[in-house]
């Protein structure tokens, strides 16, 4: 949502004429405007399931998420599995991953968030994340308090990893642009703009902007992968 | 006073009055809106399925808040734990052994407490708080136990100021009577002054419980927010006004009316609350 808005923006000075109205709520609500056709232009930042399918999507980019703890934390790999056990609650003390004994501090998403929804699908399958488990309702404030607490393990979109914490790799396989793009790293999640249909003509010079080398440029600068590289 | 002078009278009172009402509308509206988005779903899945579900996966149909309710009675009794205590003894101090300058200084720089806003409590709890139990007590530091420190300090100006009231309402004579009497000062207040402004003081210590189960920016930012019921004095909890913070974001269809169903339990706690309050206070005048 906030990626679009800045598009809509650069975007407005193209075409002055041609107003973009941009909206949050959610890849569901996105989904279900589009598919009501309250919306010429509907935003998912999960894959569609199930008889959303109908609806024309196409992939503006995509977006890693990463494991992330404290640059104190020693542990560097860490396997699905392993990921999967700790936020199902059957790992709980960092001894069992090779470093002290003390407990885990986790953090995940709030229900309903995209991040988290991704996460569940690529990393949880069908294991559920478990009660005990902490839950913010940021990027910024999961990355927050992993930047403080040296015990601590969440997971964020790739474009807000910094200094603050330390990116894990999954399966030997390190979370950057050029592994998402050789599609080694497997937490991506695509980021859709969805029609119904074809799209009307102004929706569609917005889709063709967002897909120019500019609009791909604007969300490479805002840490996301680009399609077309 | 001519006859028009009158007239504007009239219309001044009436305009008053109409102003006097809407805030009684306001409330009235408030009440619509919660119970016409949140009354549905216990239709749809049932009373006894939200209020004492234990799951809550609103996206997988499991509207469970009984966890939540269970966590917001336990940092509203911890704050009050941490507050009360302070609280009274600032009370007994400003009424009774406190000088006219002393008072003049106590008692603003408690309404500049209350004017706090709650996410600096939150940021502060986050900042010191927090570390300083993961350090020195083990697990995360979002617990219970920094909720009901950084809750007990909220709700300190609340009770306080109430309390404050009612022992300066006990007469003095009260006071003067036990002195003569041969009792000392404290004796006085122990035995004397205290147990006459008792209801007023059961009251602000209810006040204060439901400015504790009613604030939620702070608890966010310091409880962790998990799900399950707590165990242990350092485990992360949510409370129902978390839980509508938290999620209303993304919250879409069942998940959202759901949100609206927990600020429904979360209104009933809070009239409760002030019709006990109140009853104590009446119950007190009636004396």
């Amino acid at each position: 949502m906030p990626f679009s808005e800045k598009l809509a923006e650069h975007f407005r000075i193209e075409r002055p004429r041609i107003v973009v109205d941009v909206q949050g709520g959610g890849s569901s609500a996105g989904i279900q405007a589009c598919i009501n056709k309250t919306v010429d232009i509907g935003m998912s930042s999960r894959e569609l399931k199930g008889d959303e399918h109908i609806l024309r999507q196409t992939v503006i980019c995509h977006d890693g998420i990463a494991l992330v703890v404290h640059p104190r934390n020693p542990t560097k790999d860490i396997s699905f599995e392993k990921i999967r056990d700790i936020y199902s609650g059957r790992i709980r003390n960092w001894k069992e991953l090779g470093w002290i004994d003390r407990n885990i501090d986790c953090v995940t998403r709030e229900e309903g968030s995209g991040t988290r929804g991704a996460f569940e699908e690529l990393v949880m399958g069908k294991s559920a994340i478990h009660d005990s488990i902490m839950v913010q309702d940021s990027n910024g404030s999961v990355k927050e308090v992993v930047a403080t607490d040296p015990y601590a393990i969440g997971y964020i979109s790739l474009g807000v990893v910094d200094s603050k914490v330390r990116a894990l790799s999954v399966g030997g396989i390190a979370p950057t642009t050029e592994n998402i793009l050789a599609k080694k790293y497997r937490i991506v999640r695509p980021f859709l703009y969805l029609t119904s249909g074809e799209p009307g003509r102004n929706a569609k010079l917005f889709i063709d902007f967002v897909l120019s080398n500019e609009g791909q440029g604007i969300l490479k600068k805002e840490g996301l992968i680009p399609v077309n590289e | 006073m001519n006859r028009e002078d009158f007239d504007k009278e009239w219309i001044v009172r009436l305009v008053l009055l109409l102003f006097a009402l809407s805030s009684l509308l306001f409330l009235f509206i408030i009440f619509i809106f919660i119970l016409t988005e949140g009354l549905p779903l216990f239709y749809k899945v049932g009373v006894r399925n939200i209020v004492l579900g234990m799951k809550w996966a609103p996206t997988k149909a499991s509207f469970g808040i009984f966890p939540m309710i269970i966590s917001s009675f336990m940092v509203t009794f911890g704050a009050l734990v941490v507050g009360a205590p302070l609280a009274l003894a600032c009370a007994t101090y400003l009424s009774e052994y406190a000088g006219k300058k002393t008072k003049l200084f106590l008692k603003p720089s408690l309404e500049l407490l209350a004017g706090i806003p709650s996410v600096v409590y939150g940021f502060l709890g986050v900042v010191y708080i927090v570390p300083i139990i993961r350090e020195h007590l083990g697990g995360a530091g979002f617990s219970i136990l920094s909720t009901s420190l950084v809750l007990g300090i909220m709700i300190l100006p609340t009770i306080t100021s109430i309390s404050f009231d009612s022992l300066m309402s006990v007469p003095s004579a009260f006071r003067e009577g036990s002195l003569a009497m041969g009792a000392t000062k404290w004796q006085t207040i122990s035995r004397v002054v205290l147990p006459a402004a008792r209801s007023g003081i059961l009251a602000s210590f209810i006040l204060g419980m439901g400015r504790a189960v009613g604030e939620t920016m702070a608890v966010i930012m310091v409880a962790g927010n998990a799900l399950k019921i707590p165990t242990s004095l350092l485990d992360p909890l949510r409370t129902l006004t978390s839980n509508i913070a938290l999620e209303l974001a993304y919250a879409t269809g069942d998940h959202r009316r759901a949100l609206f169903s927990t600020g429904v339990v979360l209104l009933v706690i809070i009239m409760g609350l002030n019709l006990i309050a109140n009853f104590w206070v009446k119950a007190k005048v009636a004396k």
